[in-house]
């Protein structure tokens, strides 16, 4: 059987799927920037010196990592509503997508942390570096900046993982995709326009991460040893 | 006296940097030359040549009959007719002394294991390590290690042995084991092809020394060209040598 | 209004963890067998094919697996190739393993030293023996750890099924959802089986990392 392809059809929804593609980033920054924070923050009390902090850390990073993602977002978003708590989708979107960047990152930064040997902590010290100056010069700056790469494939997935925030019904680009191949009958076609996009988008925070890896580390190195 | 090895003007490159800028020289069967020159003239370069890890750019390799240049050249015949040991062994970590040796005689040669194990055997022998013959790479000394990487070679009965730096990573009492072993099988008529920084071994094993600089081949003669070096670098070199 | 969390309900999400578990072994045993031929394509000595594999590569990686899910399933609608819900799941599953086991693998052949291939072609090797006996045994303990990290996610992954109506956990929790509609108990429940299944991958691997680690020192 032979099948005609026919992109025309969706021509006459680029701005939807623009829109889709804009949101699908939006979603990203928003819950990698938050994320982060959480991680950074979980990273740090997963070696802190109290025992039920670093458990109750600890279970939250192992439930995000060792469950799906779609599960979480209906656990989240039907859950909520069903006690009477309607949130925005595009909210319960970002909290949901923030909970597992928040893990996952806290794992990445962690290794970092764990990678600075003790003599440069020590060296610090012996500099007369207060804790917070040796936290954020000499471990965290320089551990983040060894995880890097890995942060930022990491950022990566989560970014491709947001399509699945489309069964939710978030308007983002997989969700307007099954909106359009619904009125268009043209799935195929436009799963494909969509697969490309997404390619972009990967390219696109490649290159970001690589501009800001440049921007950030050299500058930052200089800052760490001019404390 | 047959001819061995025999390289004519051959130049190698890797991009814009000649590494070789016609290199000729002659080996006989039998013979043991002593290849010496400064870090970076490009000895390893023309070892590595010799058996095809690396490609030439122009100019002609033949040995034993294997023109190396030639792109219908069958590869593993011209490995079968030559051994290689390296500076950093490079024994299979995971496999026991027996069987490093026994891999490339099953795999290889088509020997059954216990074909294979025979030859393996006297082999070891030779080198003086009989009883590490189950042991694992990682339970010698370096220098034990680099007999066995000798042994390994030695099994698959080459016509021509390339050493490069063998000894260059042991300790000086670990470098005499390693040359016992070669002066032996220099005596033993085996043709070998010597990268070494062991002026003595050069002196005490070598029939004929071959020095180069710069990627060319500067000087040549008998072990005697090492007290009485003709070429001022040559001298410079001896100098820095000692 | 709601019906209450029956032992029935117990049982048919057990049943779609079930499903899960073959989807999951049923994608690791496709999907390493074609991610072997990926990592071979991505050491070859050709260039033309190196490319074809990155390609190959960089599209899967570059795109959801949900995406995936849809183009395998609405494509062989299109071309009108029925085939049942687990060979469809299967297959989008075994696409996504073999691009990411491909890469994991050959990053650890690319880890095993270049003197090592150098040192089994002096003794005459081919290419291919030199691979199967020199440097993927050698390989093998370096890429388990992360193969078994990998199968976490594989697991997790298969709950994109769902959407295109494959029976798995993750759908069996919709469906009852929908009639009892406590999605915290439901989900709950589904996440729970889920993480009995991951979790102890993760730890397993884990645990290899820091074996292989200390074998290293
Ligand atoms: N694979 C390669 N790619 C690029 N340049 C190379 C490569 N291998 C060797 N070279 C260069 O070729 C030159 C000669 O190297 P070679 O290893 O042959 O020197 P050598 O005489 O063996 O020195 P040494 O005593 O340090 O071992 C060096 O300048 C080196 O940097
Ligand atoms: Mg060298």
């Amino acid at each position: 059987m032979h099948y005609q392809f026919d992109f025309g059809a969706l021509l006459p929804y680029w701005q939807s799927f623009l829109s889709g593609a804009l949101t699908t980033i939006e979603i990203t920054v928003f819950s990698v920037i938050i994320g982060l924070g959480i991680g950074i923050a979980c990273a740090i009390a997963r070696r802190s010196q109290v025992a039920v902090l670093r458990a109750v850390v600890g279970v939250y990073i192992e439930a995000v990592r060792n469950t799906p993602f779609i599960v979480q977002i209906f656990f989240i978003f039907f859950g909520l509503s069903s006690v009477g708590i309607r949130m925005p989708i595009i909210a319960a979107s970002v909290f949901a997508m923030v909970i597992n960047v928040g893990a996952y990152t806290a794992e990445i930064v962690r290794a970092g942390m764990d990678s600075i040997h003790p003599s440069q902590i020590e060296a610090a010290q012996a500099l007369g570096l207060s804790k917070f100056q040796i936290y954020r010069d000499i471990i965290m700056l320089p551990a983040i900046e060894r995880v890097y790469p890995s942060l930022s494939s990491q950022f990566i997935l989560m970014m491709l993982a947001t399509s699945i925030c489309s069964q939710i019904s978030a308007e983002e680009l997989t969700g307007v995709a099954n909106n359009i191949q619904s009125n268009t009958f043209r799935s195929l076609e436009t799963y494909f326009v969509v697969a490309l996009l997404y390619i972009a988008i990967t390219y696109l925070m490649r290159a970001a991460f690589f501009g800001l890896g440049l921007i950030a580390f050299p500058r930052r190195r200089r800052l760490g040893l001019g404390v | 006296m047959s001819v061995a090895v025999k390289l004519t003007n051959v130049v190698k490159r890797f991009g814009e940097l000649e590494v070789l800028k016609g290199v000729s020289f002659e080996i006989n069967s039998g013979e043991v030359v002593a290849l010496i020159g400064q870090s970076g003239s490009g000895k390893s370069t023309a070892l590595r040549c010799i058996n095809q890890l690396e490609t030439i750019q122009g100019g002609s390799i033949e040995v034993c009959g294997h023109r190396v240049e030639d792109p219908k050249l069958d590869v593993r015949a011209l490995r079968r007719d030559i051994g290689m040991v390296f500076q950093s062994y490079n024994l299979f970590p995971h496999m026991t002394v027996a069987q490093n040796i026994m891999l490339a005689l099953r795999r290889v040669k088509g020997m059954r294991k216990d074909e294979a194990y025979e030859v393996a055997k006297p082999v070891l022998a030779k080198v003086g390590l009989s009883e590490k013959i189950d042991s694992y790479p990682e339970q010698l000394s370096g220098g034990q290690q680099q007999r066995v990487a000798i042994a390994r070679s030695l099994a698959m009965q080459p016509k021509v042995m390339l050493f490069d730096e063998v000894t260059s990573a042991l300790d000086p009492k670990l470098t005499g084991e390693v040359l016992r072993v070669m002066e032996d099988l220099a005596r033993g008529g085996m043709t070998m092809i010597v990268v070494t920084h062991e002026m003595g071994f050069a002196k005490r094993a070598a029939n004929r020394v071959i020095y180069m600089h710069t990627g060319k081949v500067w000087e040549t003669g008998g072990a005697d060209i090492l007290s009485n070096p003709q070429t001022p670098e040559l001298k410079e070199f001896m100098a820095e040598e000692l | 209004m709601f019906g209450a969390f029956s032992t029935n309900h117990l049982i048919y999400l057990l049943d779609g963890l079930l499903w899960t578990v073959i989807l999951s072994a049923l994608a690791f045993l496709l999907g390493g067998i074609a991610g072997f031929f990926v990592m071979l394509a991505r050491i070859s000595r050709f260039r033309w094919l190196r490319r074809v594999a990155l390609v190959y590569i960089q599209i899967v990686q570059g795109t959801p697996l949900l995406i995936q899910m849809f183009i395998l399933y609405f494509g062989l609608g299109v071309f009108g190739i029925s085939v049942p819900p687990l060979a469809a799941a299967g297959l989008g599953m075994m696409v996504y393993t073999s691009s990411y086991l491909g890469e994991i693998w050959r990053g650890a052949v690319g880890s095993i030293a270049k003197t090592q291939f150098e040192a089994a072609e002096c003794l005459g090797l081919t290419r291919w023996q030199a691979l199967q006996d020199v440097i993927l045994p050698q390989a093998l303990k370096i890429a388990t750890p992360p193969t078994v990290g990998f199968l976490v996610q594989l697991v997790k992954n298969t709950s994109l099924a769902s959407v295109v109506g494959f029976l798995e956990l993750t759908r069996a929790a919709q469906v009852i959802n929908n009639s009892l509609f406590q999605p915290f108990l439901v989900f709950g429940v589904a996440a729970f089986f889920y993480f009995c299944v991951c979790y102890p991958l993760s730890a397993w691997s884990r645990s290899l990392e820091r074996k292989l680690n200390v074998g290293r020192r």
